[in-house]
């Protein structure tokens, strides 16, 4: 089990950082420059750049549209190498060895998405500083204020809320490709049709269920 | 020795086996034949346990699967190897590791020892040097070969092959069938294959059954279905224009 486990780190979680880090550093930026641009007030204080971006990915954008992003290339990749078993008779092999199939191929890949929050602590920390980069050397406000924005009014329970919404969307990120994966029928067009259909309920699931934690923890 | 008795299974509304009695001896390569549609994939997954059934039974040596507790159907699976229609090889593991899996799971032996015991199975199916493959860089009777090596590993009492010609050219299909026969002289393990190929029938057949509508239709060997005036045997075995003059110059022959 170690070397599955091990193996579905690499593919879900180490895999999935380049892209992560890419959407999260250049979407901090864009959040940065938008509430930059729309603060036409003089009376607003400079520093709100930061604290907005900070707000906007701590706790919206990091847990929750990074999940719907995991969903594409998390999800869709495990709804169809499972499919892609169930097709080729390989859930069927190792159903005739007695082998447990869903212990053997969805247990591994829920043990590697409990490192997702470690995803998602690296999407929060590069889409501020991408907030920062583009704030400053942008010409859009000084260090100085962005930094003082991202320190105001800093709220622990925030993260606690952020990674509470992440494990459970790491839950949800294991379990519904793993359901579409196993239980597909069909061939190789099927295959595709499952990961599509799996993407669209993981992602419809990840938005209900956003929502229900946040009225339940900040509501 | 696998006996069935009466065995039924449906899906929903579907009778797919209405009723099969039949039995596979030790040492023999016992054939299931018959048309697309007549129920031998399901019969097959029964007999593997794969698909349960309404009413009937199925036993190994005895042993009625369906009564079996779950640690005596896990030892059970432990003797059964199965080599499937399109190998089912595991595209993430080498030649090797496929081999090797079925050790890992079901034995306690070392590394060394399992490696050991990889190298005589490719040896057997005269794939000495593929250990490091993937499986996707080796060609259909490769796949086959590795598949077979895979299912005999851990040295099964019954070996179960769904279609193990299919796409396969006619002289790799030989091959194949020449291969399933001598391992299962030589292990004396009792086989069953799911089989299209009238080839096959001819060449390996030592029992075959073949299965019309869910219904046994017909019983014998591949000598037997030479001489045999069951019209629906003689309506699919002899279909092609071939074999129709093969058995046409067995008849005279032995006339």
């Amino acid at each position: 089990m170690k070397p599955l486990i091990l193996k579905d780190i690499d593919d879900l979680i180490i895999g999935s950082l380049g892209i992560v880090a890419f959407i999260s550093f250049f979407v901090g930026g864009v959040v940065a420059i938008q509430t930059s641009l729309n603060m036409t007030s003089p009376l607003m204080p400079k520093y709100l750049v930061g604290f907005a971006t900070r707000q906007s990915i701590i706790l919206e954008f990091a847990p929750t549209f990074i999940s719907i992003i995991m969903a594409g290339k998390v999800g869709s990749f495990i709804t169809s190498s499972i499919g892609t078993m169930r097709v080729t008779e390989q859930i069927d092999a190792l159903e005739v060895m007695g082998i447990n199939a869903i212990n053997y191929l969805v247990f591994p890949k829920f043990i590697a998405l409990t490192l997702y929050p470690f995803v998602i602590s690296i999407a929060m920390f590069l889409g501020v500083l991408g907030g920062l980069v583009a704030c400053v050397y942008g010409g859009y406000g000084t260090l100085e204020d962005y930094l003082e924005g991202v320190r105001t009014d800093f709220i622990p329970f925030h993260f606690i809320y952020a990674f509470i919404k992440t494990f459970v969307f790491a839950f949800l990120l294991a379990t519904i490709p793993s359901f579409y994966g196993y239980f597909m029928k069909g061939g190789a067009l099927e295959v595709g049709k499952a990961s599509t259909t799996s993407f669209v309920w993981t992602s419809v699931m990840i938005i209900l269920v956003n929502f229900l934690l946040t009225s339940l923890l900040l509501g | 020795m696998i006996e069935v008795k009466d065995l039924h299974k449906s899906f929903g509304d579907a009778h797919i086996l209405k009723g099969i009695t039949t039995s596979f001896a030790k040492g023999k390569t016992n054939l299931i034949i018959g048309q697309s549609g007549s129920g031998k994939t399901v019969f097959l997954k029964c007999l593997l346990g794969l698909f349960e059934y309404e009413k009937g039974s199925i036993s190994y040596d005895g042993k009625i699967f369906s009564k079996l507790s779950p640690d005596e159907k896990r030892a059970l699976r432990a003797e059964i190897g199965m080599v499937f229609q399109g190998s089912a090889l595991f595209d993430s593991m080498t030649i090797a590791e496929n081999v090797m899996f079925p050790l890992r799971m079901f034995t306690k032996q070392s590394k060394s020892e399992m490696e050991d015991r990889v190298n005589v199975v490719l040896n057997r199916v005269n794939l000495p040097d593929a250990h490091k493959k993937m499986p996707s860089e080796a060609s259909g009777g490769m796949q086959k070969r590795v598949a077979i090596a895979r299912a005999i590993v851990n040295r099964p009492k019954y070996l179960f092959c769904d279609e193990p010609n299919s796409g396969l050219d006619p002289k790799t299909a030989i091959v194949i069938d020449n291969l399933i026969q001598e391992i299962t002289d030589e292990f004396d393990i009792t086989t069953v294959i799911n089989s299209h190929d009238m080839n096959s029938v001819m060449e390996i057949g030592e029992k075959i059954v073949f299965l019309k509508d869910g219904l046994k239709a017909w019983e014998g060997s591949n000598e037997t279905i030479f001489r045999t005036d069951n019209e629906v045997v003689t309506d699919f075995v002899y279909s092609s224009n071939l074999f129709k003059k093969v058995r046409k110059m067995y008849l005279e022959e032995r006339n």
